[in-house]
């Protein structure tokens, strides 16, 4: 029974795929396993918006949306309805293939983003052997239809949003990249499958989860505050800074194009979610080993929404950066010590069994810290805003 | 240590979620159909024309000396004076507004209307839910959408109003003494004039119009 709940996913689709002639069977299989995905995450999107829109309120000492619906449930359907029959402009001047091709193409790559993700046991779409770089390779190519939309929009504001956009995201893929090398190094593969598997072993009934090793809580860090930036949250939403840029890049979007790169957005931000989790908080595996029996997809579905509440939780607390210290703090903080990650990670690896390593690693790695915050704090990197008014 | 600030701040906005739920001085928002905060006494949006007793018809205070029609900067004010005379509060005929409208969707709320009114008869309203599907014909008030009883002037203006009345009584108690006197130096010069065989009909007519 519990292994049935923990398979339910996959015996349903064995099941729905059996009534098909056998040369159909795989392509049914993997359509099912996509219009699932299709189904799933813009309902979790919905799910978050709300959340997010109720939590702010709460941090901000208000209720939030609390009409549609009991206690506002029924807010994202109507938002949805309200996006849907709103009118859809395309400016005179516009690219208008270009511009429609924009959200279109962000909402494809974000999807495909989640093929590779193993969201339970036997849950993974494609097994690929090099997920993570076919992950990453979609997850870069959101910067093109960021690009594609402030271009083709023909707007100073979508432009400069997307400009700010691309240097932002570009910026931010590399420690992304780094960071989450160092679970390729230990794990000696790049397959998410394997990943999960290599997290999924209890000592003492607690996991081996990457989080829970010097190398993996600072990569985890690290790779938390890139993934931030990557989907254009706040800290780091410049891009869609509305108090300078209208609306960023999608400033000249409405009705349901407009919709689709919120949609986007957001999936982009649970795939995200979804790839830390695998990678540091060992993706559907149980956090101790007596919760095994839960079904494996709430663990990985509970821990994509958990750090959904943690982004939500961010984006109530800090305040946007300013362009350049969102570029110092990149290139000057998060890159160095996501390379000196990787010496860290590879000492780890050579220094072998024992208490030993773990004083070292960690050692290493807050003296680094600290040393590297003190010094950029000195030279203003990204210390205290400091402002010069004119004489 | 560096970052430590971002953990203060999580720890406040932790402290804000919290706190909303337990603690009522917190979540300061009024659900407003349902809820309504107590009303405002100094508050003022558009204009009314007051109505003393029962019915509004008779009882309205405009003699339509279109005073505020012409000062009203966004000329908002319509009237039209009647051709017949009704009492006033002081039981002397005067005319009145046969057609007197204001279309509030032009109004700009500056009350110079009622600064203006040497009659105490249009004052300002709090009411504020006046939206409408008819965005001409719907916000153009007519005399009877604006008259209001002094009653009501009084729940909205409670100090304001009894400032008004107090004066208004002053007014009609003036003006009873002054027809008393009046009456009393035409009673008096009757008297004479008996004697002295000398109209009076003139003197008491200039006694009477002479207030106001």
């Amino acid at each position: 029974m519990i292994e049935n709940a923990d398979q339910i996913f996959v015996l349903l689709q064995h099941w729905v795929v059996s009534f098909f002639p056998a040369a159909l069977q795989p392509f049914v299989g993997v359509l099912l396993a996509v219009v699932a995905i299709i189904c799933v995450f813009p309902a979790l999107f919905a799910i978050s918006v709300l959340l997010e829109r109720k939590g702010l309120g709460r941090m901000q000492n208000r209720y939030g949306p609390n009409r549609v619906g009991p206690l506002g449930i029924l807010q994202p359907v109507a938002d949805g309805l309200k996006s849907l029959t709103k009118e859809d402009i395309v400016p005179t001047s516009a690219d208008a293939v270009v511009h429609f091709l924009a959200p279109v193409f962000l909402v494809v790559v974000v999807f495909m983003g989640y093929a590779v993700l193993p969201m339970g046991r036997n849950m993974t779409l494609v097994n690929m052997d090099a997920g993570l770089l076919f992950y990453f390779a979609m997850g870069a190519s959101t910067e093109l239809s960021i690009f594609m939309a402030g271009w083709s929009s023909r707007n100073k504001y979508s432009l400069l949003g997307a400009m700010r956009a691309v240097a932002q995201m570009i910026s931010y893929e590399v420690p992304l990249l780094l960071s989450s090398l160092v679970v390729v190094m230990m794990t000696g593969s790049m397959n998410l499958g394997q990943i999960v598997d290599a997290q999924n072993q209890y000592t003492w009934g607690l996991p081996h989860w990457y989080i829970f090793t010097p190398w993996g809580f600072a990569a985890f860090l690290l790779y938390a505050t890139a993934a931030t930036a990557e989907s254009n949250r706040s800290p780091f939403d410049l891009p869609e800074g509305e108090s300078e840029l209208v609306a960023g890049y999608f400033t000249e979007y409405s009705g349901f194009k407009f919709a689709l790169f919120f949609l986007g957005e957001y999936v982009g931000m649970l795939s995200v979610s979804g790839l830390g989790a695998t990678l540091f908080l060992g993706g559907w595996s149980a956090p101790f080993s007596f919760l095994t029996w839960v079904p494996s997809w709430i663990w990985f579905f509970g821990k994509v929404m958990l750090s959904i509440c943690v982004f939500i939780w961010l984006r109530g607390t800090l305040p946007r950066l300013r362009q350049d210290q969102l570029m110092n703090f990149a290139w000057k903080f998060v890159l160095p010590l996501s390379l000196l990650n990787l010496i860290v990670a590879g000492l780890w690896r050579f220094m072998g069994e024992g208490f030993a390593r773990w004083g070292v690693c960690s050692a290493i790695l807050l003296v680094a810290y600290v040393v590297m915050a003190r010094v950029g704090m000195r030279t203003e990197k990204f210390g205290p805003r400091s402002y010069r008014y004119a004489e | 240590l560096f970052g430590e600030g971002i953990i203060k701040g999580l720890a406040e906005t932790a402290r804000n979620f919290a706190g909303s739920f337990v603690s009522a001085e917190r979540l300061t928002t009024v659900q407003y159909p349902e809820e309504r905060l107590a009303p405002i006494e100094a508050a003022r949006n558009f204009p009314f024309l007051v109505y003393d007793g029962a019915d509004w018809e008779a009882g309205l205070r405009c003699v339509a000396c279109q005073i505020c029609e012409k000062e009203c900067p966004p000329k908002c004010i319509y009237i039209e004076k009647s051709v017949d005379k009704k009492p006033d509060f002081t039981g002397k005929p005067q005319i009145y507004p046969s057609r007197f409208d204001i279309d509030i969707s032009v109004c700009m709320s500056c009350q110079i209307c009622v600064e203006v009114c040497p009659f105490e008869a249009i004052k300002m309203d709090t009411e504020f839910e006046l939206s409408t599907t008819d965005r001409f014909g719907g916000l153009l008030y007519d005399r009877q959408q604006l008259a209001m009883s002094n009653e009501h002037y009084h729940k909205i203006h409670p100090t304001e109003a009894a400032e008004v009345d107090a004066r208004l009584a002053e007014e009609k108690a003036k003006a009873e003494a002054k027809a008393k006197a009046a009456a009393e130096a035409a009673a008096a010069k009757a008297a004479v004039a008996s004697t002295a065989a000398k109209p009076a009909a003139s003197d008491i007519k200039a006694g009477g119009e002479s207030h106001g």
